[in-house]
C-alpha cells in the first residue's frame, strides 16, 4: 500500500477537524464549544493512527491513546467546572 | 494492489465520509443536543471503520488488537463525556430545539 494513500485521507480528516473551529467561534453556548473539543479528540485519534501507518511511526499510536484519554478528561473537567460557576457564560446561556 | 488493498481503501473512503458528515452535523444542526447526536455517533462510527481498515492493512496481529482496544477506549470515553455534557446543558436550562 503506497503511503500517499494514508496521507491523503489524513489531510481530508484534518480539514474536517479544522472546520470544527467554526463551531468554537460561533458558540452560542459553552457546551457547543466543548463539542468542538470532542470533535478534536475523535478526529485527532483518527489522524494519529493514519499517520502512524503512513510513516511507520508506532509511537503515534500511543499519542492516539493519550488524545482519547485527554478528550474525556477535558469533557469531565468542563462539566465539573460548569456546575460550580454560574457566571456570564454557563453551559446553558441563551440559545439563539 | 491486491483485493485486500481495495477493501482497505474502500473502508477508508467510507470512514472519511462519516467524519465529513459528523462535522457537517456539528456545524448545521440547530441545538446542542442534536449536534451532540451527530458528532458522537457519526465520528465514532467513522473511527471504527478507519480502525477496521488499518487493522486489515497491518501485518501484525498484535497491532490490530491494539487498534481495536483504542477504539473501545474512545467509545467508552466519548459515551461518558457526551452524556455528561448533555446533562450539564439540560441542567443549566438549554431547551431542546423544536420545529417552529
Amino acid at each position: 500500500m503506497p503511503e500517499g494513500v494514508f496521507v491523503g485521507f489524513a489531510i481530508v480528516i484534518f480539514i474536517t477537524m479544522l472546520l470544527g473551529f467554526i463551531r468554537v467561534e460561533r458558540g452560542p453556548t459553552a457546551a457547543d464549544r466543548m463539542l468542538a473539543a470532542q470533535l478534536f479528540g475523535t478526529t485527532g485519534v483518527a489522524l494519529m493512527l493514519l499517520l502512524a501507518e503512513a510513516f511507520q511511526v508506532p509511537a503515534l499510536r500511543d499519542v492516539a491513546l493519550v488524545l482519547a484519554l485527554l478528550a474525556a478528561v477535558t469533557g469531565i473537567a468542563f462539566v465539573k467546572r460548569a456546575n460550580q460557576i454560574q457566571g456570564s457564560e454557563t453551559p446553558g446561556g441563551t440559545v439563539s | 494492489m491486491s483485493w485486500m488493498d481495495f477493501l482497505v481503501i474502500a473502508l477508508l473512503i467510507v470512514s472519511t465520509a462519516f467524519f465529513i458528515v459528523g462535522t457537517i452535523g456539528l456545524l448545521r444542526f440547530p441545538d446542542v443536543y442534536s449536534r451532540l447526536h451527530a458528532l458522537t455517533k457519526a465520528d465514532n462510527l467513522g473511527l471504527g471503520i478507519l480502525i477496521l481498515a488499518l487493522a486489515l492493512n497491518s501485518a501484525s496481529g498484535l497491532v490490530s488488537i491494539r487498534l481495536m482496544l483504542t477504539w473501545v477506549l474512545v467509545l467508552v470515553a466519548t459515551a461518558t463525556t457526551s452524556h455528561l455534557i448533555a446533562r450539564a446543558a439540560r441542567e443549566s436550562g438549554v431547551e431542546p430545539w423544536v420545529k417552529p
